[in-house]
């Protein structure tokens, strides 16, 4: 049995046809996964024990003939800032290498309520602040495409983990571009879905305002799938959304033909790269695909990096300030005074970028400053929403690169934050906006590098989103 | 410079983080090349404009409220279960006040 060339519906097939058992098809995915490992460090923690519980229980429904769910028996990895009960969590972090979730996040509920297997946990950036996955406490992971590389951060062991196949699906986060960069980075989809589409119960929060979670998977119809088990208002958030989450899979027809996409002329100017070449291309198939292509701009697109470094890392430092050594399991061993307590867990605990953010993030909220940046800064971004409002009324769909670049070196970029951070200018607007966005591979560099294109559409349009992916996709493999 | 050694040193007290000295210097010139960056907001025109808080979509005024029913709490153990000193049922901390 190849784990890795399975889908969603390959599974299922599989499993009705009687060719494998959801024991079975489990135990190879985690004998893969534990072979693999080694070469990218993409699981901090595989769940044997969980995996083999929920698929014998799939298996049983087989056998007495029951209806599956629309994920029976498939293979999936979950990020590991997203709590799975029982199963150690550890945000990338030193400071939970020991933390055992008293409770699962409804995502992980949805999911194996579902039927799915959630096989293991990938490793990340620490608490998911990072675009190349190099800010883990327990090592970096390896773009399975070309080792020598990053897979993109922070979810950039749950692409590795889709990308190499030892998982079929994958859960990841997405704060300022952490699904649809490492997705682009190693060649699978990703998907941010609408701000609030997802309820984030169980998700560790790095900024609230802009938190989601979203699914990776090797194809289009498998993360539309994912995202219609994973969607939809959940009492525990009540920032979940309660607009009716619509069948995607069903919608994935084709029928592309007349829709506007703009291309954001700030998105292309600088563009002149190999992977500019791939976009135009891309553009060029959805054309052919009948799709009406016109120009459009996003003009504040320049202050993205500068509006989101300055709310990020200030709802970062709020919600870090929860790890103080007296919940959460690592406290300093010197611990004289409560003060003490306090600083030195944190200063032992919290890896170099989290705390340059917390730093960053108290400095712009504090006294004297909090006008100048924080509310400037949410200023900035209600311009930034603006701009995708009026590019919404005149087209159905934007079309852009994820990345500025393929994937780059391990070590490339660890010695100057700034560089790192402009990387993800790409990805950053669509979570400021709150838009559904998502990655769609669209070709490899001359070196064989991967390289997504990303399509963004209205708030909780994510069936135009999915369906022109699909169709794209589908061109593309023709 | 944008943030000197000494204001770097107050807001690390601000956040209750540690930092050693080399950390403190990096941060200084690390967090000194972002608020250049970040300057350039001052050169947009914001004036009228609502700070953007959330991220709005339209729904109903009462779409995040729920039916005012109790439902079953974490419980004590489970909330401990993660505590670096639990005891007696509450989280332990060092003495706060001296007798």
């Amino acid at each position: 049995m190849d784990v890795s060339s399975l889908t969603i519906d390959a599974v299922r097939n599989g499993l009705l046809a009687r060719q494998f058992t959801a024991r079975e098809l489990a135990g190879e995915a985690l004998r893969f996964a534990e072979a693999e490992n080694p070469r990218t460090n993409a699981y901090l923690r595989l769940a044997p024990e969980r995996a083999l519980a929920a698929a014998q229980h799939i298996d049983d429904q087989i056998a007495r003939g029951e209806a599956l769910g629309s994920l029976a028996g498939v293979p999936v990895a979950v990020k590991d800032v997203i709590l799975t009960k029982g199963v150690i969590t550890t945000c990338g972090s030193k400071l939970l290498e020991r933390y055992v979730p008293p409770y699962d996040a409804t995502a992980v509920i949805r999911l194996e309520q579902a039927g799915a297997i959630i096989i293991g946990k990938t490793n990340c950036d620490e608490f998911a602040m990072g675009s190349s996955n190099e800010n883990s406490a327990f090592g970096p992971v390896r773009n399975p495409v070309a080792p020598e590389r990053v897979p993109g951060g922070s979810s950039g062991g749950s692409a590795a983990v889709v990308a190499q196949g030892t998982a079929v699906v994958a859960l990841g986060s997405d704060t300022g571009g952490s699904i649809r960069q490492p997705a682009s980075f190693c060649g699978v989809v990703g998907v941010t879905p609408t701000y609030g589409r997802v309820s984030r119960y169980g998700l560790t929060a790095f900024a609230s305002s802009l938190d989601h979670i979203g699914p990776l998977a090797r194809t289009v119809r498998d993360t539309a799938t994912v995202l219609g088990v994973i969607a939809g208002r959940d009492p525990a958030d009540s920032t979940s959304a309660g607009a009716p989450v619509p069948d995607y899979t069903s919608t994935l027809d084709g029928a592309v033909k007349g829709l506007k996409l703009g291309l954001p002329r700030e998105y292309l100017k600088d563009l002149t790269s190999e992977t500019g070449t791939l976009i135009a291309r891309a553009v060029d198939t959805m054309k052919q695909l009948g799709c009406e292509v016109r120009e459009i701009s996003l003009p504040n697109t320049d202050a993205a990096i500068a509006c989101y470094y300055i709310i990020a890392t200030a709802e970062a430092s709020s919600n870090l300030a929860r790890y103080d050594g007296v919940r959460y399991t690592f406290r300093s061993g010197s611990t004289d005074t409560l003060q003490d307590m306090y600083q030195n867990t944190r200063g032992e605990g919290f890896g170099a970028e989290c705390k340059r953010r917390i730093m960053l993030g108290t400095y712009v909220l504090s006294a004297g400053y909090y006008d100048a940046y924080y509310l400037k800064a949410q200023k900035v971004r209600a311009l930034i929403a603006q701009d995708f409002a009026r590019a919404f009324q005149q087209v159905d769909a934007i079309v852009a690169p994820v990345s500025p670049y393929p994937a780059f070196r391990l070590g490339e970029k660890v010695d100057d934050p700034l560089a790192m951070y402009l990387s993800d200018i790409y990805t950053i607007t669509g979570d400021l906006a709150g838009i559904p966005c998502m990655s769609v591979p669209c070709g490899n560099t001359a070196e064989g590098l991967p390289v997504g294109m990303q399509i963004l559409t209205r708030h909780f349009d994510e069936t135009t989103m999915f369906r022109l992916a699909d169709a794209f996709e589908k061109a593309r493999s023709a | 410079m944008r943030i000197t050694e000494t204001e770097v040193r107050y807001v690390a007290g601000l956040a209750n983080l540690k930092l050693s000295d080399a950390e403190v210097r990096k941060f200084q010139a690390d967090l000194d090349g972002i608020l250049e960056h970040v300057a350039r907001l001052n050169e947009i025109d914001t004036s009228g404009i609502e700070p953007m808080a959330q991220v709005l979509y339209d729904a109903e005024e009462t779409a995040t409220l729920r039916l005012d029913q109790a439902a079953s709490p974490l419980g004590n153990a489970a909330a401990l279960s993660n505590a670096p000193q639990p005891g007696g049922g509450y989280f332990k901390v060092p003495k706060v006040i001296e007798r």
